[in-house]
């Protein structure tokens, strides 16, 4: 009898939920219709309002743009200078996260050092990194070092200081499991403390994505003569607003595709998350 | 024969700012090879720091501990520690936490998968195998902790107060489980718990203790097995000891 007791409680209660494509999608179609409909309105107003509510020199129209978006791209300029701007950012995230990892999981561990470093690296941390961007260029020039640098410094604190958090808030029980198991030091690091931290090394990478994009674009805009921030400058320049705004289309959909990466990483973050937590 | 844990002038404090706060005081205790020892206490005085010490988890500030004769300064794989809290690695599923002390000793991943399989059936969670134990409920958790506890093999089991948060029903029904795994087994089992009827179900020997780790009762516990809880409610040897037991945690309050 207590056999037949256990089955019924203790098997996963697994029910098929019958739902229409409405039932399912519905919610998803409304928002995304809405998204296309909210941009369609703002572009239709833009391009009628251009020349009789606003002077066209300053807010340029639609049109226009989509005109210098195709003007750049058949010269060769669109592509050639958002290469670029892509490369510093892959670059900057590379190497500001592997520095941040690297030395987030060894200060975390040596925790007297961190004491006496704690101050000095949220000091560090509390500079804008624009104010860096002198400095940078007297020491690498304008060239793409000093943007991938700017942008690893930024990502860098940013991972540094989610790393460490996530490796020194390992619940100490863990830790003690597998000791009890009869595991050592390398054993508590490996099984424990690695993957204990891979939320708070996750979250640190994830916040710092759009910050790479930020800081490549501010070392352009200060001193270059390529990639989008320049492309940005170089308009203004001329007083070509359109061409302004064509860089700021672009930069826009960067920002989104890194976006998406963004939330492919919480996806991973969230596995082992409870499963109300997910949608 | 000579006890498997013997515990001489135990003494722990714990420091806070400027302060040693006390939790066990020359604390003397011996438990003998195979026997189900139930050490029943209030909170507050010194079980969990008892155990904590038996585990090799924390240092004594004076005293020794011993396992068979060897001074005890580190946890042992032959001792196996179930924790008050959940310690289940949340990133791991039930399958692979139950793995894990089978993982750490090396043990080829075939046989680690058909033992944890074999566990995960003994404590009725089958089923269950690929849930992370955040979509468990306690008293799942209890029993997947249990599970990994047993996957290592011990010699001799630590238990803290480990169903004090579940149901009546499921503890009575755990309680049930963990005797019959005890049993047969030779395995030495020092349980720790706040229930006086907890303590008169399971163990052979019940150690009172009182403020600071005294030794208020110490009582062997013939009550024949299998204890039924519903008859031995009305037992008058296990009423007896029940007021007994409820006499001594009293007095040890003081």
């Amino acid at each position: 009898m207590s056999a037949d007791v256990k089955e019924v409680e203790d098997a996963p209660q697994v029910v098929p939920i019958e739902r229409s494509f409405w039932g399912r999608y519905g919610a998803r179609i409304s928002v995304w219709a809405a998204r296309v409909v909210l941009v369609a309105v703002v572009l239709l107003v833009w391009q009628w309002a251009a020349d009789r509510w606003f002077d066209v020199i300053f807010t340029s129209r639609p049109s226009e743009i989509w005109d210098r978006l195709v003007e750049w791209q058949q010269d060769g300029i669109l592509w050639s200078n958002t290469w670029v701007t892509i490369q510093e950012i892959i670059y900057g995230f590379a190497v500001g996260a592997a520095a941040g990892v690297l030395s987030g999981f060894v200060l975390a561990s040596a925790t007297l050092l961190y004491r006496v470093l704690d101050p000095f690296v949220m000091a560090l941390y509390s500079i804008p990194k624009v104010a860096l961007a002198p400095l940078f260029i007297v020491w690498f020039g304008i060239g793409m070092h000093m943007k991938v640098l700017l942008a690893a410094a930024t990502v860098f604190f940013l991972v540094f200081l989610n790393t460490v958090a996530g490796v020194r808030e390992v619940d100490r029980g863990l830790i003690d499991a597998v000791r009890l198991m009869g595991g050592g030091r390398w054993h508590v690091t490996l099984k424990v403390v690695l993957p204990a931290s891979m939320t708070g090394v996750l979250t640190g990478l994830k916040v710092a994505i759009p910050y790479a994009l930020i800081g490549a674009v501010i070392g352009e805009l200060v001193a270059s003569n390529r990639g989008l921030g320049y492309l940005i400058n170089d308009a203004a320049a001329q007083f070509d607003t359109a061409g302004v705004f064509a860089t700021l289309v672009v930069l826009s959909v960067i920002a989104a595709v890194l976006n998406l990466l963004v939330g492919l990483l919480d996806r991973r973050l969230s596995r082992w998350k409870p499963l109300e937590a997910r949608r | 024969m000579s006890p498997v844990l013997r515990m001489r002038n135990l003494s722990k404090q714990f420091v806070k700012d400027d302060k040693g706060i006390v939790a066990l005081r020359d604390f003397d205790l011996d438990v003998a090879e195979g026997g189900f020892v139930s050490v029943l206490g209030r909170s507050g005085c010194g079980k969990s720091t008892v155990l904590n010490l038996l585990a090799g988890l924390i240092p004594p500030t004076s005293g020794d501990v011993f396992y068979r004769e060897q001074p005890i300064s580190r946890p042992r794989v032959e001792v196996g520690y179930l924790t008050q809290s959940d310690t289940l690695m949340p990133w791991r599923d039930v399958r692979r936490n139950i793995e894990m002390p089978m993982e750490l000793k090396k043990v080829p991943a075939r046989e680690r998968r058909e033992r944890a399989a074999e566990l995960i059936e003994r404590v009725g969670l089958g089923g269950f195998e690929r849930h992370y134990p955040r979509e468990l409920s306690g008293g799942m958790r209890r029993r997947v902790g249990l599970a990994r506890m047993l996957a290592g093999d011990p010699e001799t089991l630590l238990m803290d107060e480990p169903f004090g948060a579940l149901d009546a029903q499921l503890r009575a029904e755990l309680q049930k489980e963990l005797l019959r795994l005890w049993q047969g087994s030779g395995q030495t089992v020092v349980f720790v718990t706040h229930d006086i009827e907890e303590a008169l179900l399971l163990g052979d020997r019940v150690v009172v203790l009182g403020r600071l780790g005294r030794v208020v009762l110490d009582e062997a516990i013939d009550l024949p097995r299998p204890r039924d809880p519903d008859e031995m409610r009305v037992d008058t040897r296990f009423v007896a000891l029940h007021r007994r037991l409820t006499d001594a945690l009293r007095e040890g309050a003081r």
